[in-house]
């Protein structure tokens, strides 16, 4: 089931955002934003970040859809709705939000 | 070679062998290490820094039973200080709200509490301790402090029957996560294993019950199974592949691949004490000696599926077949695979006669198995 627009997603219990070394090889100083979860570790990078970055309670589903419009204002706006709307089902999936109304 | 090595991405740190619980099941080696050999917080301190820095995100405290620790609170802290999501396997036991209260503020990410059935009497049997109720009082403290909590079942013939109680009881607590794992064969539960062992029967009414149930909680509570081994087609991917994903430090610091590692005769563990946690991953003989490919043999060497399951599990190749290098047992396609198959259909036999129709839930036996319980280290 989709996610209700006007609901606030938020990252469930045990569930948080953390910056590690991307890669000890390249000098450069790349972070790497990962979703750490029990048992779970995603690697989040470009529209999934952005997705769970707002993932705090605050942005309704409505408000990031919006955000990522813009953010990506070259692609085709439904496109870009179709894709957050999976992506938070998969989190959803995963135990990893709560949506709270 | 050096490249083709992935880092690690999880550290089982087995704080202790001391546990007040005697499960006849236990995961831990039947050789437990003492206490006075276990290592201090300092030194697992030193080695969360060491492991965050080769790449581990996830750090597993357990044991034995990790509140067995007194310093505990101390190595969450330093788990989550060094960077590392830090989860905490526990029977509860022995545990206390002001405990609990303060495990949290020092950063535990998730608890998976243990429960041995929904059950008293099968619980309090199995685990050979009076653990059920405390489990209970401590499921109810978990609803007031924000952390992650997955109730962990270890299934057997015993407890199998027991699935729907088991999930009301998630569904009746915070958790949002509900591990049914059905005991692997190693160890005290490879002692127990005529016990242990589901009818095939009662293993594919469990399937076809959770395949359902885990419809229905989807988005509430992520149910995941593990089915015992000896029943599947092919093997399962041990600790995702030897020397790939996991590490885990005993009691007293020896790094191993997985838990069992130690009853494969000719291999030598190296101490963290002595030596860099990044360096043994890359360079120890255990860490090498079944990573890859190259020790495999016939059919594995050429199966397709050898960089799906990695030829299964060693240890159980070792169990079952006396060779560690061996296709693991379990496997359909295993020239041993028969050997596996008499124990089933000596089981089954029994159990389900022929012809019995849809079957009963098990009785309850009149007469206690004779258990081998674990006992305590010294």
């Amino acid at each position: 089931m989709p996610p209700d627009l006007q609901s606030r997603p938020r990252l469930a219990a045990g569930c948080r955002l953390a910056e590690t070394p991307a890669s000890r090889t390249n000098g450069k100083d790349d972070r790497q934003h990962t979703l750490l979860m029990p048992e779970r570790a995603l690697r989040l990078n470009g529209p999934s970040l952005q997705i769970v970055q707002r993932c705090d309670g605050k942005h309704t589903v409505q408000q990031i859809i919006s955000d990522l419009q813009m953010i990506y204002s070259k692609a085709e706006p439904h496109k870009v709705e179709q894709d957050i709307l999976g992506y938070l089902a998969l989190l959803q999936k995963e135990r990893a939000l709560d949506f709270e109304l | 070679m050096e490249n083709s090595i992935s880092n690690p991405l999880a550290l089982i740190a087995e704080l202790t062998h001391r546990c007040p619980l005697h499960c006849v099941y236990c995961s831990n080696p039947l050789e437990l290490q003492a206490r006075t050999s276990e290592l201090s917080s300092e030194v697992w301190s030193g080695i969360f820094r060491e492991a965050a820095e080769a790449g581990v995100l996830q750090a597993d405290l357990t044991g034995g039973e990790p509140l067995a620790r007194t310093d505990i609170v101390d190595l969450v802290r330093a788990a989550r200080d060094a960077g590392l999501y830090v989860n905490l396997i526990t029977s509860g036991l022995p545990m206390d709200e002001a405990r609990l209260a303060a495990l949290v503020e020092a950063g535990l990410d998730h608890i998976q509490l243990s429960f041995q059935g929904a059950r008293e009497n099968i619980a309090n049997e199995i685990s050979g301790a009076l653990s059920h109720s405390q489990k209970l009082r401590v499921l109810e403290w978990l609803k007031s402090y924000r952390v992650a909590v997955t109730l962990n079942f270890v299934i057997h013939r015993r407890n199998i029957d027991q699935l729907q109680e088991m999930l009301a009881l998630a569904e009746s607590s915070s958790a949002t996560r509900i591990e049914f794992a059905n005991v692997q064969y190693y160890g005290w539960a490879f002692a127990n294993r005529e016990n242990l062992l589901p009818t095939r029967q009662q293993l594919d009414r469990s399937v076809e019950f959770l395949n359902r149930e885990q419809e229905r909680l989807q988005g509430r509570i992520r149910v995941e199974f593990v089915v015992p081994d000896y029943y599947a087609k092919y093997p399962k991917r041990c600790m995702g592949g030897w020397g790939r994903k996991l590490m885990l430090i005993t009691p007293h610091g020896d790094a191993l691949p997985c838990h069992a590692a130690q009853v494969i005769p000719g291999l030598s563990f190296e101490n963290v004490k002595n030596r860099g946690l990044r360096e043994i991953w890359e360079q120890s003989a255990a860490f090498q000696k079944f990573r890859g490919e190259g020790w495999m043999q016939e059919p594995c060497k050429t199966c397709d599926r050898r960089g799906l399951d990695f030829g299964g599990c060693r240890c159980q190749a070792l169990l079952l077949a006396g060779d560690a290098s061996a296709t693991d047992p379990v496997c359909s396609l295993a020239p041993l695979r028969p050997k596996v198959d008499a124990i089933l259909a000596s089981l089954n036999l029994i159990s389900d006669p022929v012809g019995a129709g849809p079957a009963p839930p098990a009785p309850e036996p009149v007469t206690r198995p004779s258990w081998l319980y674990r006992p305590n280290p010294s």
